[in-house]
């Protein structure tokens, strides 16, 4: 009997792709960000409300990923920005390789910002880098404050964790304190904003937040060209 | 429920590293999952055979060695297993430690019988 040492990541494959898509978004100045969360956390609601507060002509895009349906980019192209549906047919995460097929045919040149909207799951889209400049996690009131504990990998991974839908916190057993101390549990620092997309609270800290996160991706892409 | 498509990932690496070595036959796939992966080791395992099954490659044995969360001390330099309660330092006590490792997802090895 031989023992053959491969020591090689089973997502191999899809880290090609991903680092691949990675060096074409920092050439082409794109700041991109992958938005995880379970179903109905409001990851669609959110991207309504960013789009919404764009003049026309911001260099903005967005990839939605859903299991089955048009719905979300049906709701988000309202807003007269590029957006294109990929529907998994099945598959609960996406993956590089359909990211690079979805965007096949656009400039990334003429985007500044690219939202992926990854399908509602809060377990298997956290083990597939898109090439996304970091990952954004939202968590729903109604979903319970337990949840980082619940679901360490994707605390750990995402930058930021936005807490959706504070507008019902009258309405349910969420402890904002010890969510917040959950994820920062599992992810000591962690940025953590508040909001809620049906009255609006804490958008404007989320839009701040956006901007100076593209400042800062814009400022280290020209310090690297230089 | 993921694990079934690496499941199929991990056997066309499998397979490929047959092809390069004919007449040999892998009989053990070593792989290292990590507690922040987001992989379910008893899924996996599940996946795997039952993908397995179906193959010329069957029988096929997986063995997964399971790896937990590790964490810094900033302060002492000592890297130690976290569990869920508890992320302070055991050897000086400091906190918060950052997590260093446990996301793994790795093909470690391959048992072969050389013929």
């Amino acid at each position: 009997m031989t023992r053959i040492v491969v020591e090689q990541k089973v997502l191999k494959e899809n880290d090609r792709i991903a680092a691949a898509l990675r060096a074409r978004f920092r050439d082409a100045g794109v700041f991109c960000l992958n938005l995880i969360s379970s179903p109905g956390a409001g990851k669609t609601t959110l991207l309504e409300r960013t789009l919404e507060g764009f003049p026309a002509g911001e260099r903005v895009a967005v990839l939605t990923g859903d299991i089955q349906t048009e719905n979300d980019a049906v709701r988000l192209a309202r807003f007269g920005f590029l957006v294109r549906q990929i529907t998994t047919g099945g598959t609960c995460h996406l993956e590089a390789r359909m990211v690079e097929q979805a965007l096949a045919d656009w400039r990334l040149e003429d985007l500044e910002l690219l939202f992926i909207e990854n399908v509602g799951n809060l377990v298997c889209p956290s083990s597939y880098d898109l090439g996304e400049a970091l990952k954004v996690v939202l968590l729903s009131v109604p979903e319970g404050d337990d949840k980082p504990l619940k679901y360490p990998a994707i605390f750990h991974k995402a930058e930021l964790l936005v807490l959706n839908k504070l507008d019902l916190l009258p309405y349910v057993p969420f402890d904002l304190e010890r969510a917040r101390a959950h994820a920062r549990h599992i992810h000591p620092g962690m940025e953590i904003l508040e909001v809620s997309c049906t009255t609006g609270a804490g958008l404007n800290t989320w839009r701040q937040w956006l901007k100076e996160r593209r400042e800062a991706a814009r400022r280290e892409a020209a310090a690297l060209t230089r | 429920m993921h694990e079934l498509s690496l499941a199929q990932t991990l056997l066309e690496t499998v397979e490929a590293e047959a092809r390069r070595r004919p007449g040999a036959r892998v009989v053990t796939v070593g792989v290292r999952v990590g507690e922040l992966s987001g992989v379910d080791p008893e899924a996996l395992s599940f996946s795997f055979e039952a993908l397995v099954a179906d193959t010329a490659l069957a029988p096929l044995a997986l063995a997964i060695e399971r790896c937990p969360r590790r964490h810094r001390c900033p302060r002492c330099d000592f890297t130690f297993a976290a569990t869920d309660s508890d992320f302070a330092c055991p050897r000086c006590g400091s906190t918060p430690t950052p997590c260093v490792g446990g996301d793994e997802l790795e093909l470690t090895f391959l048992e072969v019988e050389e013929p």
